[in-house]
């Protein structure tokens, strides 16, 4: 490691290199040092990492900026060949996986990366004593091995059909992390990858500012720094993404809107597989009853919060999909404005009559229950009163309820929630927990008890089936049986809104997880940005 | 003897507040832990943040197996005080990095910036209240109650976007934020204090009032004592006669009160650390709190009464020094 300090030998030394070009003469080529593209790009977002490795959680969806894994996803989110010379295959069995890796790739440090690298980072993540929340993503993992330098087998406990999309996770040099406590390493501050950009420093709460990686395999990026400033209040973000500061910035959808006048910033409103939606739990004895929740379902108005609550950055959600996947079953969309004419006659139809006050009444039971939502999210508690004055119009009383996630878990059982997740990249990822039956009761893995069989089995085939029709089949089954059973009132997906710079080239927006930060955000590209 | 006889035996209450200190420190440090334990957030779940809804039951115990949260509370509390003897603060879980190392980065930014707003704030309030009251009922005198008691009503994080409007984004005179400029290569004292300017400054106006009204009405009560009387009655000229007598009876009190400010004044730093995104011990002691990280709250609230109990020392020492009737050692 030769980092120059930032004192006198830096002066010197850009002395020295500044008189080189001058002896060089004017016939040497434009480097990108001169083009104005070959600046400093700064980027503000509010969700600082807790630490730079992608064995504890950084990044593991790839575009991390640092590292790279043996996959990568392209501008669509289609899996493309990352460290690996092609996109691997998965075995006829759904169980092994084989990866061959691409010649001469280096870490920061100058160290060759081989499968050893590989084979530790995955270890890594599967071993107990390393506080990886990833290792239940992983759980298919049986081994992962290196029978030479440049070959990885991993094979897998069951079959499991999207495993290459777990093939994202960066990797870390084995040589810099083997035989210390992962938890506690110097590398989780100062980490060496093979990724675009290298980590100059990291100032927790402040700034992480990163270098070009000049031997990057994918070309050396087109700009020489770029600085993640690390802005918690959302207010102070847009404040000072409008005193200039920052070329890129992550802000609410209100607070962007103020910057669609002016011409010298672009707004961009990035659709995602992000929904909000109501968790409707099997052990409320009024959510119990399917008429009930179908009433509700069509008695919200997913427009009105679309453009009231979101000020127009989102879209109406009918299930867990999005749109925009493969996967995505159009025949579940319904109408994005509320039917409360045939909510009530679904409920008439169910033996619920009006009765004192306005609310409904079967058996002597009164149409009630309670939706609680994060005390500190506005968005949900916005979307928990937006359901409750819609529910009121069918005769539905729903008390509001802005809670603390540790009051809210030992109530999820028997109280709606207002619940928020998702990721474009795989049916499987999200939905197999959050709706099979096995997982019931389990924590936020299906907390409302959700049980159906055919259900189950759509799940299951999609993640056993290698084919990719069987699996588009199986999830269309899926998504039918969810919009007929409704376990879940799905309200909205929300666009992530980030304002940048005009003067900011090469930005292209690719669809969103609910988690985007340093890594996967807008600047999942940034490596080909300029600044015109 | 070149010593001032005013602060004879000062050694020996140095002394005896250190070993108060101790059991003081002891049973804060408890409380602490009670506090933590009956607190109903999962430390494990907060570390996974949305990871959490994705992360199986097995994999959030394997989580607080390994940093032994889940073990009987006074086990936790003998670890934690075994390895503060050698040294070792912890490691925080919020953070995910020693709490040392946690400390180190951010608690200097904190007391720098009380620190200068402290001073600023005293050196102004004296100066201001002890005119105002000189000629009370004055104009200026009626200005700056009006001001003082407008800041008052002001929020402090209300305050700050509004310096940042004005003084930021429509004059362009001070950066909006940050330690430093965004895209500087290192952190130089001349960057760091032109973008403290904005943050010291809001912090001390929005302490200000309290001060500068608490300094007013004791001199103008002090103005009326016989012996400042007296002192106009000589014929002494203004300035000596508000200086030198009746400000200086009107310190007494106000050293004591000192003291008994700083917490707001802390409170005051974290929000301002939260509008001018400055990397102090604001934003990690409410993530530390919110995610049961008992380390670093323990170490936090460790240094916070070290410095309050320092504070309250240097108070008295300072009021033995300003009032011959107070003596040490009695």
């Amino acid at each position: 490691m030769t980092r120059m300090r930032p004192t006198f030998r830096r002066l010197v030394a850009s002395t020295a290199a500044a008189g080189l070009l001058v002896l060089a003469g004017c016939s040497a080529p434009a480097t990108p040092d001169g083009s104005p593209g070959g600046a400093t790009l700064v980027v503000a977002t509010s969700d600082e990492p807790d630490a730079l490795n992608p064995v504890l959680n950084y990044g593991v969806d790839g575009a991390s900026l640092i590292f790279d894994g043996l996959v990568s996803r392209d501008g669509d989110n289609r899996l493309v060949a990352g460290l690996a010379t092609a996109l691997p295959e998965l075995s006829p069995d759904g169980r092994t996986v084989t990866a061959k890796l691409r010649d001469g790739v280096q870490f920061h440090d100058g160290t060759a990366l081989t499968a050893q690298d590989v084979v530790f980072t995955y270890q890594a993540v599967l071993d107990p004593t390393v506080d990886s929340t990833l290792r239940s993503d992983l759980d298919m993992v049986e081994s992962v091995t290196a029978p030479d330098a440049a070959t990885v087998v991993f094979r897998l406990r069951y079959p499991y059909a999207p495993f290459l999309q777990r093939l994202t996770l960066g990797i870390v040099p084995a040589k810099l992390l083997s035989g210390q406590d992962i938890n506690t390493a110097r590398f989780n501050r100062k980490p060496v990858g093979t990724g675009p950009y290298r980590v100059d420093s990291w100032t927790p709460g402040d700034r992480l500012v990163l270098t070009a990686n000049e031997r990057y395999f994918g070309g050396r990026p087109k700009n020489n720094r770029v600085v993640v400033a690390f802005v918690a209040d959302d207010n102070v973000r847009a404040q000072r993404m409008r005193a200039g500061e920052f070329d890129a910035a992550e802000l609410p959808p209100k607070l962007a809107s103020g910057f669609d006048a002016d011409a010298t910033y672009r707004v961009q409103r990035v659709p995602t597989a992000d929904y909000r939606g109501v968790m409707l739990p099997t052990g409320n004895a009024v959510l119990a009853d399917p008429a009930v929740r179908r009433a509700l379902n069509l008695a919200v108005d997913r427009a009105a919060m679309v453009t009231g609550l979101l000020g127009g950055a989102g879209e109406p959600a009918f299930g867990p999909i999005p749109p925009s996947s493969e996967f995505a079953d159009p025949s579940i969309i319904g109408k994005p404005t509320a039917d409360p004419t045939a909510a009530g006659a679904l409920l008439d139809a169910a033996g619920w009559t009006p009765g004192p006050g306005g609310v409904r009444v079967k058996d002597g039971r009164p149409a009630r229950f309670t939706l609680m939502y994060p005390a500190s999210d506005t968005l949900r508690k916005d979307l928990a009163l937006a359901v409750t004055a819609d529910a009121k119009k069918i005769g539905i009383a729903v008390t509001p309820a802005g809670l603390t996630w540790d009051a809210i878990d030992p109530r999820m059982k028997s109280d709606a929630l207002l619940m928020g997740y998702g990721t474009p990249y795989d049916p499987d990822f999200v939905s197999y927990k959050l709706f099979g039956s096995t997982f019931a009761g389990q924590g936020y893995f299906n907390p409302g008890s959700y049980r159906s069989e055919v259900t189950d089995r759509a799940l299951q085939e999609g993640r056993d089936q290698i084919d990719p029709a069987l699996r588009t089949a199986a999830y269309a089954q899926f998504q039918k049986q969810l919009a007929a059973d409704v376990p879940w009132l799905f309200l909205t997906y929300l666009r992530h809104t980030y304002v940048l710079k005009s003067s900011v080239q090469g930005v292209a927006p690719r669809v969103e997880a609910h988690e985007h930060g340093v890594a996967n955000s807008l600047w999942w590209n940034i490596d080909t940005w300029t600044r015109s | 003897m070149t010593r001032s006889p005013r602060l004879a035996g000062a050694g020996a209450v140095v002394r005896r507040r250190l070993l108060v200190a101790v059991p003081v420190l002891a049973a804060t440090s408890v409380g602490m832990f009670a506090l933590g334990a009956a607190s109903p957030v999962d430390p494990a779940k907060q570390y996974a943040g949305a990871a959490a809804f994705t992360a199986s039951e097995e994999n959030l115990a394997q989580l607080r197996a390994n940093w032994g949260v889940d073990d009987p509370l006074p086990v936790q509390y003998l670890r934690w005080i075994g390895n503060l003897v050698q040294g070792d603060l912890g490691w925080s879980t919020s953070r995910h990095e020693p709490v040392a190392s946690v400390l180190a980065a951010r608690a200097g930014w904190t007391l720098l910036l009380i620190g200068v707003s402290l001073a600023l704030v005293l050196v102004a309030s004296l100066l201001l209240g002890a005119l105002a009251a000189y000629r009370r009922g004055g104009l200026f005198d009626r200005v700056l109650r009006t001001a003082a008691y407008a800041v008052q009503s002001m929020p402090v994080f209300w305050l700050g976007l509004a310096a940042i409007a004005v003084f930021a984004l429509a004059l362009g005179w001070l950066p909006a934020g940050g330690l430093t400029d965004v895209t500087a290569t290192s952190t130089s004292w001349g960057d760091v204090a032109h973008h403290l300017i904005l943050p010291v400054a809001v912090l001390a106006v929005s302490q200000a009032p309290w001060f500068v009204l608490f300094v007013r009405d004791a001199v103008a009560e002090s103005m009326r004592d016989d012996h400042v009387l007296a002192a106009r009655a000589r014929g002494l000229p203004g300035r000596t006669v508000l200086f030198g007598h009746a400000l200086r009876t009107a310190l007494l009190p106000f050293l004591t009160l000192v003291g008994t400010h700083l917490p707001e004044l802390v409170g005051g730093a974290v929000l301002v650390e939260t509008v001018f995104s400055l990397p102090g011990l604001g934003a990690v002691t409410v993530a530390a709190a919110l995610g049961s990280d008992f380390p670093l709250l323990a170490a936090i609230t460790l240094v916070t009464t070290a410095v309050v109990l320092a504070a309250n020392l240097a108070t008295d020492l300072a009021y033995a020094a300003a009032d011959p009737r107070v003596r040490l050692d009695g």
